[in-house]
């Protein structure tokens, strides 16, 4: 059987707002395998970013489990973390506020390896830099220029090859490619995908973009209001998705493809207020088929092998 | 029949004479709009597509922009030489915009039924009163409940702050509507919800439209007819279907390969090879030439716009030879 690499449990993150408590990630489980890439897709606010900071620690969680390699890293001591950090790795989203304007490419790239002490010679540093910037396709020429002398696709290449300084085993890609133009985001995107073949990585995806979604991750995981909606292999979960918000997710997409008229599922209504919300459906203010039994809020149940989904009418919706 | 045409732009050129050289932001654009007509204005980042629109309004900041063009009508009428007090009248009333970022488009100091009051009451002689209630209908039209008209834009969430923008955009009944990137800052079922609306007002007002994006599925929506723009000019333009199933240019072949198809998750993406060329310094020919697969020796040279069809025109000198064909395949 595959090995997981990650295992989470029960992850809750709560903010302390002056109006209560803010529920951003609700108890959420999930596993992910070695090698595999688990898509988080989910609108502004429904908790997906801080769910990939959580499990790396750059927030600590309320409560949960989260088991790299079998090891809790919510239990980890400071040293223990460090040292795991190298095995776990984030891009984020913007490639124009993530890196430092005052340092040079190498600067940014060696950071890490300076700072964790994986090369003390110049000479091998100077080399792994290059070995590095060749990987993730930037030309050696740009090794002194500043982060603003290069167009958006190139600086988030900088990103991905600190981010592969370390030889992580599991990086969380945070919209990785949401700011830039879509000929430079499928270069990126191919650039992850051959890094995960090569390498073996483990990859989070977090999105908001569906198609992109589609195309790179194994499994889905809808996220809405700090909840897990549904969960399924991707093509299983584009092609019978049972939660009524996936459903809406999915119909809202505009598809470039003239043959395909489609109906749309316009959802109306007030979007729950994620402080402090009422034991009910996340969904209930906007979904169309919200009733009674909602009242309750929903778990996760299995519908059919791996595909998951907390909806308290799926059975008969699909019926 | 002829239609009533709403605005024609001829030989459009925008430079921005900068410190670090000048930059050649919009080079001979060409652009007819009937009334009621909707029309995508698609390309990437630096294309030019918001500087065309800002052009339109005469909104290009000068210095250092400079703004030449043979010909600028708005319904017949000339903007290029429009006083400051007759720009503003058309602004608004025949013309408007909806810009990109509905968190900064509102004033916060003012209540949203203000704000739409505000562009009725310059347009046209009402009372306050009147003005108000127009306003609180607006609202409605555009999704809001009338009563919140009293309310300030950081009450509302994105979706509706774009839909107070709107409001404000259609308060007048333009004749031509620009909206750049108006859904880019939204979540995809807030987008749907805005789309929709868009749609619903344009066959009600024969609105006629702009809508610059870079998202090929919105145009799919919303359009009838596309330009595709490159570097500053319009490289291939037609109607929907010209452009979605019969695509000649190979920039818009490569726009296309770009995008992840969501029916088929294993295909390959082929992006577009290369960057944009420097607006400062752009090459003689075909600008796409550096980045194109087909490229040969005529593309260094100037290219002229060849008509393709009665509405589908392309510029790519390669369509001269005979039996020239990108590879996407045509459909029907």
């Amino acid at each position: 059987m595959a090995e997981n690499l990650l295992e989470v449990r029960h992850l809750t993150k709560y903010f302390k707002t002056k109006r209560g408590m803010l529920h951003a990630v609700d108890d959420i489980s999930f596993d992910l395998e070695k090698g595999k890439t688990l898509g988080l897709v989910g609108e502004s606010g429904c908790g997906k970013s801080t769910t990939g900071r959580t499990i790396l620690r750059l927030i600590e969680p309320t409560s949960g489990e989260i088991l790299f390699e079998g090891r809790d890293v919510k239990k980890m001591s400071k040293r223990q973390l460090k040292e795991a950090r190298k095995d776990m790795q984030l891009i984020f989203q913007d490639p124009y506020s993530s890196l430092d304007p005052r340092k040079t490419v190498n600067q940014i790239i060696s950071e890490p390896i300076i700072a964790n002490r994986i090369l003390t010679n110049k000479d091998e540093i100077h080399e792994r830099v290059a070995e590095l910037m060749s990987i993730v396709g930037l030309a050696p020429r740009l090794f002194n220029t500043y982060p603003h002398e290069l167009d958006g696709g190139r600086r988030q290449r900088i990103g991905i090859a600190r981010a592969l300084a370390m030889n992580p085993k599991f990086i969380v890609c945070d919209e990785p490619v949401s700011a830039l133009d879509v000929s430079i985001q499928a270069q990126i995107l191919n650039l992850l995908d051959e890094l995960q073949e090569e390498m073996g990585l483990t990859y989070i995806f977090i999105t908001h973009d569906l198609s992109v979604v589609n195309h790179f991750a194994d499994e889905i995981a809808v996220m809405y209001l700090g909840k897990i909606v549904e969960k399924a292999p991707a093509e299983e979960l584009f092609d019978h998705p049972l939660h009524p918000y996936t459903k809406a997710l999915l119909s809202a997409i505009p598809i470039p493809d003239l043959s395909e008229r489609k109906e749309r599922i316009i959802i109306r209504g007030e979007i729950t207020s994620p402080i402090e919300p009422p034991d009910e459906c996340r969904f209930f203010k906007r979904c169309p088929h919200a009733c009674e039994a909602c009242r309750k809020t929903p778990q996760l149940e299995e519908a059919a092998p791996g595909h998951l989904v907390a909806c308290a009418r799926y059975k008969e919706l699909e019926a | 029949m002829e239609k009533e045409l709403i605005l024609e732009i001829k030989d459009l050129v925008v430079r921005f004479e900068t410190a670090d050289g000048v930059v050649h932001a919009v080079n001979g654009l060409d652009l007819k709009i009937e009334k009621g007509r909707s029309i995508g204005l698609v390309g990437e980042t630096g294309a030019g597509k918001t500087t065309t629109a800002l052009s339109m309004l005469r909104l290009v900041p000068d210095p250092p922009g400079v703004v030449e063009c043979e010909k600028l009508e708005l319904s017949g009428r000339d903007v290029l030489s429009m006083s400051v007090s007759e720009l503003e009248e058309v602004r608004g009333k025949d013309i408007s915009m909806i810009f990109q970022d509905p968190m900064t488009a509102l004033n916060p100091v003012f209540t949203v039924g203000e704000q739409i009051a505000e562009s009725i009451q310059i347009h046209e002689k009402v009372s306050s009163q009147e003005a108000e209630k127009r306003a609180k209908e607006m609202l409605e039209l555009v999704g809001i409940p009338g009563e919140r008209a009293g309310e300030y834009p950081h009450q509302f969430s994105g979706g509706m702050k774009q839909r107070v923008v709107i409001a404000i955009a259609l308060a007048c009944h333009p004749k031509l509507l620009i909206a750049d990137e108006p859904t880019t800052a939204l979540d995809v079922t807030i987008q749907a919800q805005v789309l929709d609306l868009m749609r619903r007002l344009k066959e009600q007002y024969e609105t006629s439209l702009i809508m610059i994006t870079h998202d090929l599925g919105i145009v799919a929506e919303i359009c009838d007819d596309v330009a595709v723009m490159y570097a500053g000019k319009i490289i291939e333009i037609g109607t929907l279907r010209d452009i979605f199933n019969k695509a000649k240019h190979p920039y818009t072949e490569g726009l296309f390969n770009s995008i992840p198809n969501i029916h088929d998750r294993k295909a390959k993406l082929t992006p577009i090879q290369g960057l944009m060329p420097d607006p400062t310094n752009l090459p003689e020919g075909c600008a796409f030439e550096p980045r194109c697969p087909y490229a040969c020796e005529g593309c260094k040279k100037e290219q002229a716009l060849l008509q393709i069809s009665d509405t589908h025109f392309v510029r790519c000198s390669r369509y001269l030879e005979e039996g020239f064909h990108i590879e996407r395949k045509e459909k029907e």
